[in-house]
């Protein structure tokens, strides 16, 4: 039997401190649904994840009272959907490459839809080297995709540790993130908020919108991203007097007992669903409610705000100790892992961008240190797609160097000004749009070309 | 060995009833009780069962629903956990 206390501290963490799961994630392959017939092809797709995800919904409901822990986001990740456009736009127009590919997009957002998952992620391209015709459809598509759809999430993988940067790719994505702003700019960019730009982008991850189901995965694996952020801060709170020592100490025992809750929800769901059991992504994932915040973790920890100085060192510190908790805490450790500061979902993270104390000069500092990159983050409208693409690039250069996963997810709202507020609702926020430098990159970003993978690269 | 355990926890102001109502709720389902324990924590009564539902009439949602509606009745937040979310995270 279990102690009272140990009872009332599962009741605290869960009743009081927010602790659920954040998502779990069917990720499917849909390779074998390649065909060369176009309708066949999307046949394939919807009939394969409504098949395959048919009771991920009712099982992880299930799961949900047996435990009496909420699973928050229940979602699907897909093989990159570029590989299977392959065979459908070699011998067609880009024009017509590029409907086909918003088809597909649609495909998979009903099929989404009738699953019952709030996202589907994959609808994705790996062009860290150089592009082919299916990747440039699916890029070219980005735009109206995600205007058109509501589930589909976009990762476009740009840069690897072993390859390098594909440059000409970064600008691309600056000139794609601007149309897809534009193109939704009546819900101030909100199709950008499905759209991340990465470097090493994990095969596992169960977060959006970085979600695919990579090459070398199972048939159909559930990955599962944990949650936390608010029994960090409790414990953080309460340790006022503790040294750094302590204090880590203190942080490694809450994310170890927080990942032991992914391990049991993941082996659960998957043997549920007969699939394979992949990864816990012991990533803290912030959300918008009130204390369920980085920032005020790195607050707690004796700042006046995040983004101040010190604000590396904790997220340094509060990273590496949720790692070494959590890696202990399950079978196999995946996705990101680290801890996300995307601004607009951590209303603590947009109070200190407004009061001036958090800049993306910061943030970018601060993303050495954790996992996900410049996330979330509002610029002005009016910022050029090689100022974007050079953001792009600086986190790319971190990601190499640091041989880590990285994205860029910036949303440059149409119309909006540094300062100016805007709003996206739900677990995405609301924020506050973050000044960029007003000087000029393209001259740098319009060399193009394969930037070279540095010395870290030649291991072995 | 644990699988049709729970953990039922009781969690609110002191009052005389709470012991009674929870049990009884269990007892009309054909739920046994192993181990009970109780106290006062934080300014909170805190009450703690280990109950067997391997002969339970009802599927455990349903019992769940019933022993939170009693919880409401009596005044005091009730949950029904399965045993393994404890293990997991506090035994290794």
């Amino acid at each position: 039997m279990f102690s009272k206390e140990e009872v009332l501290e599962t009741f605290e963490m869960i009743h009081l401190n927010g602790l659920n799961i954040r998502a779990v994630t069917l990720g499917i392959n849909l390779l074998d649904c390649t065909d060369k017939n176009f309708d066949k092809l999307n046949a394939n797709i919807f009939s394969k994840i409504t098949t395959v995800a048919e009771r991920l919904l009712a099982e992880s409901q299930d799961i949900e009272h047996k435990y009496g822990i909420p699973i928050v986001n229940k979602r699907v990740s897909v093989t990159p959907i570029a590989f299977l456009l392959e065979s459908v736009v070699a011998d067609i127009s880009q024009k017509e490459g590029v409907s086909r590919a918003i088809q597909v997009a649609k495909t998979l957002d009903q099929a989404a839809e009738k699953v019952g998952v709030d996202y589907v992620g994959g609808y994705s391209a790996m062009i860290q080297k150089g592009w082919t015709s299916g990747d440039i459809a699916l890029i070219n598509s980005l735009p109206e995709a995600l205007r058109s759809t509501e589930r589909v999430c976009s990762c476009v993988n740009i840069a690897e540790t072993k390859s390098g940067i594909n440059v000409d790719a970064a600008l691309k994505m600056g000139e794609v993130i601007k149309k897809t702003a534009e193109k939704t700019s009546k819900n101030n960019g909100f199709g950008c908020t499905k759209l991340g730009v990465y470097a090493n982008a994990p095969a596992d991850s169960p977060f959006m919108p970085g979600a695919y189901q990579g090459v070398g995965e199972s048939e159909a694996t559930i990955n599962v991203g944990i949650s936390g952020p608010g029994i960090i801060r409790m414990i953080v709170e309460k340790s006022e007097n503790l040294d750094f020592r302590a204090l880590a100490e203190k942080i490694k025992r809450a994310s170890f007992k927080i990942t032991r809750v992914g391990e049991l929800i993941g082996q659960e769901v998957a043997k549920r669903l007969n699939v394979e059991f992949g990864a816990v992504d012991l990533s803290l994932a912030p959300t918008p409610a009130k204390g369920e915040s980085i920032a005020e973790i790195i607050k707690a920890m004796g700042l006046d705000y995040c983004g101040i100085p010190g604000s590396t060192a904790a997220l340094a510190l509060l990273t590496d100790a949720v790692k070494k908790g959590g890696s202990m805490a399950t079978s196999f450790v995946g996705g990101m892992s680290g801890a996300f500061i995307p601004v607009s979902e951590d209303a603590s993270m947009v109070e200190a961008a407004q009061v001036g104390a958090l800049s993306i000069e910061k943030l970018e500092a601060m993303t050495s240190v954790c996992s996900v990159g410049l996330d979330m983050v509002t610029i002005p409208g009016d910022t050029s797609s090689e100022t974007i693409a050079a953001i792009i690039l600086d986190e790319m250069a971190i990601a190499l160097v640091n041989n880590k996963p990285l994205g860029v997810r910036v949303i440059p709202v149409p119309g909006k000004k540094a300062g100016d507020k805007i709003k996206f609702g739900g677990l995405l926020g609301s924020s506050v749009i973050m000044p960029v430098s007003k000087f000029n990159s393209s001259k740098f970003v319009k060399r193009g070309g394969q930037f070279p993978s540095t010395i870290r690269s030649l291991t072995g | 060995m644990s699988e049709e355990r729970i953990i039922v926890t009781a969690l609110g102001r002191n009052k005389v009833g709470i012991v009674a109502g929870i049990s009884t709720v269990l007892a009309e389902h054909n739920a046994s009780i192993i181990e009970l324990t109780s106290a006062e924590m934080s300014g909170h009564f805190v009450m703690v069962m280990l109950v067997d539902i391997s002969k339970i009439d009802v599927s455990l949602t349903g019992l769940q629903e019933n022993l939170n509606n009693k919880g409401k009745e009596i005044g005091v937040q009730v949950t029904a956990q399965h045993e393994d979310i404890f293990r997991y995270m506090h035994r290794i």
